[in-house]
């Protein structure tokens, strides 16, 4: 099992759902990554998306891709952001998922970035323009790194097609909460909760739901119907503004028993 | 990269697009392969295209162009003389009869010059579809006949102020469009280029270009032209002109990038010669972008031709072999323009010029017994206050 899932899979044991924030590397500077990422694993986070600016963020809103934005204006690398993390790895005790498009990786070197952020901490990878069909271009080399390849399941897809998607990924499944791009919404469409009961019968890899969630009422009302959530959008917001309070509720809310 | 999906070309293609688009693709292939041979489809098409478009263009023999290099006989075909000024056309009402027949009722498009944003906006208000066009800033500026045309047309036209402000960041923002409203909207992609099925469907829509060559030059000449010439953006109107001659090997087919400044100026748009290749809009090919794999702004005079990219067919092509891509900077695009004006008294777009300019070198390794074909794809009314004011002047 990979160290993702059983991160995951240990959280939702005690009842918990599990709270995976995304951050923009690069935001703010590359010096600020290492305290965000300790400061969130110390406030009890099962898993950090780390996200990798790019020029050409398709599936992004308007909030995530301003922060690419100006990552990309402090000069912020795939590789510079390996380095960085690798520097401070030993004290990373919970899974990274890198959140990257394609052609970072591909200008890296597929096998190269593989073994490179297996040694950063990185446990998993999500890649939001390289459907299924198209995943063996990484596929094999994240494996042998033991690097789990995760893949986005949308409100669009065919039964048939989640069912595919469902089962080839890896860590957990990230279900796509909208029709749309990244970014903070205020109402979900009221068929989710079918959707999500579908999802969960295909496979036992845990099942988080993205996209547009941005307040503790969002991450309670998904905590009853799949594993837990991860918030974009309103996590790159807060750390811009240096609202740890906003963070701290929310992670409070994936929590079945209160935060002592 | 392993080749593994459909809609490749050698190894370029493919469908590198957000999970949600991925079943829009499959509809819009399903609906495409069912209507791309479907007789009443193609005869609705053929109908527009005779009677609104006002094809066939004609294939038209550039006597003076010809006598000014003594060398092969050069023709023009004139793409420029299709309703709204361009080949664009051919492919945007293609794609919105295809639209009406999938039952969408909005139209999205990126557009660059303005050209493909005009002729959908045009095909739009022929078929009563709601139009939106996303447009670089960058572009609406250089391009406000363009934009006010398309606003006449009932089109509603949004300003793309994001990353270089030009025909790229247009394609990221229709595409977000897209996802959010895919259920009753279908994308008009204006290039063979983007995500599979969309270069093979422009290819399909622009290939009356290269078929309706073949048939005039054989009654003309009785015979296959010796080269054909074609600009080179995305690559719509080339991989329409070039697709029927594919087979043919004694065609030489040249495809013409924009070098802008100079291809060793970092300010140009010749993605096939920068030997770079990557991911960018759904489709692996040649790619101008860094060492991160960021991708880069293009340049080129050429609204049309400032692009980063190009269609995974093109590159195809240049990896076999069996087209040859050369390039041609602003300032011999200029010199295309006025050359083509003073010989033949025809205005071409920036883009064509480039044709022009590459076709004024080729010509004159060529032989009186040989003949040449340039693709004028567009007519240049749209570009008199980029080529006044690069020439010095201040129309304004």
């Amino acid at each position: 099992m990979s160290q993702l899932k059983e991160a995951i899979l240990k959280t939702t044991a005690n009842g918990d759902k599990a709270f995976v924030p995304y951050i923009m590397a690069g935001d703010g500077g590359l010096e600020k990554l290492q305290p965000t990422i300790l400061r969130l694993q110390e406030l009890g986070v099962t898993a950090i998306e780390v996200g990798i600016p790019f020029t050409d963020p398709v599936a992004d809103g308007p909030t995530i891709e301003r922060a690419g934005e100006r990552a990309l204006a402090n000069g912020t690398t795939l590789r510079k952001i390996i380095e960085t993390l690798h520097g401070f790895a030993d004290q990373i005790t919970i899974p990274l998922v890198a959140m990257t498009y394609l052609n970072p990786i591909l200008a890296y070197g597929v096998e190269e970035f593989a073994r490179d952020a297996q040694a950063a901490g990185i446990r998993g990878v999500i890649i939001p323009d390289m459907p299924l069909e198209e995943r063996d271009i990484v596929h094999p080399a994240l494996k042998s790194e033991g690097v789990a390849l995760i893949q986005l399941v949308s409100l669009a897809s065919s039964s048939e097609r989640i069912e595919r998607l469902t089962k080839a990924s890896e860590g957990f499944i990230y279900a796509v909460t909208v029709n749309g791009i990244t970014g903070a919404r205020q109402s979900f469409a009221n068929e989710l909760g079918e959707h999500f009961k579908k999802l969960l019968s295909y496979t036992d890899t845990p099942v988080l739901a993205g996209f547009g969630i941005s307040t503790p009422d969002h991450v309670k009302n998904f905590g009853t119907i799949c594993d837990g959530v991860i918030v974009g959008s309103k996590i790159v917001d807060s750390l811009a503004n240096e609202d740890w309070a906003t963070i701290e509720d929310l992670v409070k809310a994936s929590r079945v028993a209160p935060v002592k | 990269m392993t080749t593994t999906t459909k809609g490749r070309f050698g190894r370029f293609g493919g469908q590198f697009v957000p999970e949600t688009l991925m079943t829009a693709l499959q509809e819009l292939e399903e609906a495409y392969d069912k209507y791309k041979d479907d007789e009443a489809f193609q005869s609705e098409l053929s109908y527009y295209l005779k009677n609104y478009v006002g094809r066939e263009t004609p294939l038209y023999f550039a006597e003076r162009l010809t006598a000014q290099f003594g060398g092969p006989k050069i023709y023009l075909k004139r793409e420029d003389l299709n309703h709204t000024g361009a080949h664009k056309i051919n492919n945007a009402l293609g794609q919105a009869l295809l639209a009406k027949r999938m039952g969408k009722k909005k139209i999205v498009a990126e557009t660059g010059a303005g050209q493909h944003g005009v002729a959908t906006a045009t095909a739009c208000a022929l078929l009563g579809l709601e139009c939106i066009v996303y447009m670089g800033a960058e572009d609406v500026k250089r391009q406000a006949l363009n934009v006010f045309r398309m606003e006449l047309l009932g089109t509603k036209v949004i300003g793309v102020e994001k990353g270089s402000a030009t025909l790229k960041d247009a394609v990221n923002e229709a595409l977000r469009h897209w996802v959010t409203n895919i259920e009753e909207t279908h994308y008009i992609l204006g290039s063979a280029m983007g995500p599979h099925p969309f270069p093979t469907i422009v290819r399909d829509f622009q290939r009356v270009i290269g078929d309706e060559t073949r048939q005039q030059i054989l009654e003309l000449e009785n015979r296959l032209p010796d080269a054909i010439v074609a600009c080179i953006g995305g690559g719509s109107n080339s991989i329409g002109m070039f697709y029927p001659f594919v087979e043919d090997q004694d065609v030489a087919l040249y495809g013409v990038e924009a070098a802008g400044h100079g291809v060793d100026t970092g300010k140009h748009a010749a993605a096939i010669h920068s030997g770079q290749t990557g991911v960018l809009h759904g489709a692996y090919m040649y790619l101008l972008q860094d060492e991160n794999g960021f991708v880069q702004e293009a340049h080129s005079i050429s609204a049309g031709l400032d692009y980063p990219g190009v269609g995974p067919e093109h590159c195809h092509l240049h990896d076999s072999g069996r087209a040859t891509y050369v390039n041609i900077t602003d300032d011999e695009a200029l010199e295309g323009v006025k050359l083509l004006c003073r010989t033949e008294g025809i205005l071409p777009a920036l883009e064509s010029a480039h044709a022009i300019a590459y076709a004024s070198k080729l010509a004159k390794t060529m032989s009186p017994d040989e003949l040449l074909v340039i693709c004028l794809s567009g007519r240049g009314d749209k570009d008199v206050h980029t080529i006044s004011s690069a020439l010095g002047g201040d129309l304004a």
